[in-house]
């Protein structure tokens, strides 16, 4: 799998300069914003049930060992098969060999982000296996060699012409196909795959450790037919998706919907226990199972970063971040970007190649206030910035600067002097009220600043300056003494008199003033 | 009533208008302002970008500055969040200093909630009838504060005209040092307030927060756009002055 998390600046950078990719995240955000906030304003009990999953995750990974070794065990009871691989590499070895063992030649394949986060599509076309996305958003980018820029919207970033004009290019379709005549397109050309494939790989919502069940949600319904059409279903989980009950299941299937998509419950919910038993018609021979590691249990094993694992990958931190919906998940540079992969890619990638992300946020905070689990995602990025210092990964430019700003901050003298040159140098290049972008490169710490957009010229004098001044002895005006003094005429003092009782009206201090309107000016 | 002013850096170096707006706002209404000198920066910028040795150091100063029992007033919101939200965790394993920072928590207030909720009032006697103002909410005070009714309030009972813009609660980009770490990105969130902000045919954008001020302005301006950009507290002060029948204030920017 290509990580190029480095790279998010220049990445960031061209991204901006998309014109098609901004048209089709607009076109997303706003359907995905409106939908989820009409779905969570319809449910009362939300803040509840929000409480309840955060609770239920916590729990979770706080048993985890536990949790896992019941789910195993209930899964073999019912006729499944566990295994667990500890990184990448081991997981896609596990999966070539279910392959080879079971004669597999075509592997249909459902929207799985584990899946693409070990790289699988590619280790099976190496091994000679055809796979292929049955996922709608997932087939036009295997079809194009792309990869996904969205938690659950995978080919978010691909506008209708685009995707006709692919579809014309690879499948001989219409160039100028509509929407529902391109899913038409699809349809056809996977009806083959759906049933010729010998094996169904599919990731896994939740896996329910009490009765070794799977669960697995969808709208167009073709995880229905991985997972149950052909005679082999391998599902790829995290090991963090356990949950402990079935009766735990319908708190997330709410949130879960609701958060990703605004719908009320998603079109397909499968519940999966065990393979095809006696007597059925179908579902598939063999059932198995990856429980994939690849770093999460370094994270959890990190109390501090470890509520990033309670993730249920609902999309609605990238929906709602400023930066992802400038930006768009390419620009994270692997498969989990937005808020979400700004605090999960450095613990399962390191640090030092995932710095850029953390780094990638106004922390303004929406991702956490829509988190159905409530990850603190905002803490979390402050963390990763500490951690990137405390390791020595910021820039000795950024070091020295705030070690300068926090030896002046404490030296009030020197921090006003400081403060007042900069000022009185930065006025100079004014124009007007306003430094523009004339100056950008020019002007040191503001250049960056000023390509973008104007800055306001500083005050000729400072606050401070002007308390010295005068204002600290300015006579002041008060709304419950006769007379309005403007701010420099007679008045009432109210600082000099401590603000009591020293008006007209006799009103002893302003917590008695009360809503009333002005009584006793002039 | 006494409080103490907490003029926060950048309202001190680049909106001295908005901080001295404050403190006439305040003693309009009762309350005895002071303003310790020795204030310098609470330290956000260093927190938010992960240096917490020097967050603390600043910190540990500001307590000092700000040490006693007065309520302390910021017209910021988040220059308060930073103060009521993370001083006392990031002060946690400091025995001597936590006590302090949350007492310190408890009474620092933006200007807005101090006015409505400590003070009761809603109407400060401010005549802003017939302006159409359009009301930014900054992130921290949104989300970490918890503040969007208050200022609201505080522009309905001067008779303004409120005029909501669409994604009038989105981040405007700003975040601090992020909006010179990736200043396109940066400059791209703000520019996507735009439309929102023209279609609320409001003739005044304000907020509480300079931060956001800035950030907005200076991207209104770059792109044409007149909009006239004022904090909150000059906008009420220039209405209480125009209730009086003063004259308009000169200082508030318009882009």
């Amino acid at each position: 799998v290509r990580i190029t998390t480095e790279r998010f600046h220049e990445q960031a950078r061209a991204a901006l300069a998309d014109p098609e990719l901004r048209a089709a995240l607009d076109r997303a955000a706003d359907g995905f914003v409106r939908r989820r906030s009409d779905a969570m304003a319809a449910l009362p009990t939300l803040e509840a049930l929000r409480s309840q999953a955060a609770a239920v995750k916590a729990h979770v990974l706080d048993h985890l060992d536990h949790y896992l070794e019941r789910f195993a065990e209930a899964l073999e009871a019912v006729g499944g098969h566990v295994h667990f691989a500890a990184d990448a590499a081991e997981a896609r070895q596990l999966v070539l060999d279910l392959a080879r063992r079971y004669d597999v030649s075509t592997v249909v394949k459902a929207k799985s982000m584990i899946s693409e986060e070990i790289g699988l599509n590619q280790a099976l076309a190496d091994a000679g296996v055809r796979a292929v996305e049955g996922d709608l958003g997932e087939f036009i980018l295997q079809l194009a060699g792309d990869v996904p820029s969205h938690l659950i919207g995978p080919a978010i970033h691909w506008t209708r012409p685009r995707v006709a004009r692919l579809f014309a290019e690879h499948l001989g379709s219409d160039p100028e196909a509509d929407a529902q005549a391109l899913t038409e397109v699809a349809r056809t050309a996977l009806r083959e795959v759906f049933l010729s494939a010998d094996m169904g790989v599919s990731g896994v919502n939740f896996a329910v450790a009490e009765s070794g069940s799977l669960v697995l949600v969808e709208n167009e319904g073709n995880i229905r037919i991985t997972t149950g059409a052909p005679r082999v279903h391998v599902a790829l989980m995290g090991l963090e998706k356990v949950l402990p009950r079935l009766a735990d299941v319908p708190t997330f299937l709410a949130l879960l919907a609701r958060s990703a998509t605004g719908q009320a419950a998603s079109a397909y919910v499968s519940l999966l226990t065990g393979p095809r038993r006696p007597g059925e018609v179908d579902g598939p021979e063999h059932l198995h199972v990856v429980v994939v590691d690849a770093g999460r249990s370094a994270v959890l094993a990190d109390p501090a970063l470890r509520d990033a694992l309670r993730c249920i990958r609902c999309g609605a931190c990238l929906n709602h971040c400023p930066v992802y919906q400038r930006v768009g998940g390419h620009a994270y540079g692997w498969v989990y970007g937005g808020p979400i992969g700004a605090i999960l890619d450095p613990g399962l990638l390191g640090l030092p190649r995932t710095r850029e992300l953390p780094q990638a946020s106004s922390l303004c905070g929406a991702c956490s206030e829509v988190c159905p689990v409530k990850i603190p995602i905002d803490d979390l990025l402050v963390e990763h910035r500490r951690r990137a210092v405390e390791r020595g990964l910021t820039g000795r430019g950024e070091r020295w600067a705030m070690g300068a700003f926090a030896f002046l901050g404490e030296r009030p003298g020197a921090w006003a002097a400081a403060a007042n040159t900069a000022r009185a140098a930065t006025r100079l290049r004014r124009d007007g009220d306003w430094l523009t972008g004339a100056l950008a490169g020019r002007l040191p710490g503001l250049g960056a600043w000023l390509r973008e957009r104007d800055f306001p010229a500083p005050a000729a004098r400072s606050f401070r300056q002007r308390w010295r001044d005068g204002l600290r002895h300015e006579p002041s005006a008060r709304r419950d003494a006769v007379g309005f003094a403007g701010t420099g005429g007679a008045g009432i003092d109210g600082y000099g008199t401590g603000g009591a009782g020293s008006g007209g009206a006799g009103i002893g201090g302003a917590g008695t003033g009360g809503d009333t309107d002005g009584e006793g000016q002039a | 009533v006494r409080v103490a002013i907490f003029a926060t850096c950048l309202g001190d170096q680049l909106f001295p208008d908005a901080v001295v707006a404050s403190v006439r706002l305040l003693r309009w209404l009762g309350v005895a302002v002071t303003f310790p000198e020795a204030q310098t920066c609470c330290g956000q910028p260093a927190f938010n970008a992960g240096h917490h040795a020097e967050a603390r150091s600043l910190a540990r100063h500001h307590l000092r500055v700000f040490a006693g029992s007065d309520p302390v007033v910021a017209p910021s919101g988040s220059c308060a969040a930073m103060v009521r939200c993370h001083y006392p965790p990031l002060l946690e394993r400091e025995a001597e200093h936590l006590d302090a920072a949350r007492a310190l928590a408890a009474r620092t207030h933006d200007l807005a909630s101090f006015v409505t909720d400590v003070l009761g009032v809603s109407d400060v006697g401010a005549d802003l009838a017939g302006e159409r103002v359009t009301y930014h909410d900054g992130c921290h005070a949104l989300r970490l504060l918890g503040v969007s009714e208050a200022p609201r309030r505080l522009l309905r009972g001067a008779g303004a005209t409120l005029c909501e813009a669409p994604g009038h609660d989105v981040c405007c980009g700003f975040g601090g040092l992020f909006a010179v770490k990736h200043p396109e990105v940066s400059a791209a969130i703000a520019a996507a307030k735009h439309p929102g902000i023209d279609a609320s045919g409001a003739a005044t954008l304000t907020s509480q927060d300079a931060g956001c001020l800035m950030q907005l302005a200076g991207s209104l301006r770059r792109t044409g756009r007149r909009i006239r950009t004022v904090h909150l507290a000059e906008l009420l002060w220039d209405g209480i002055a125009r209730a009086n029948g003063q004259p308009r204030e000169g200082g508030s920017r318009a882009p």
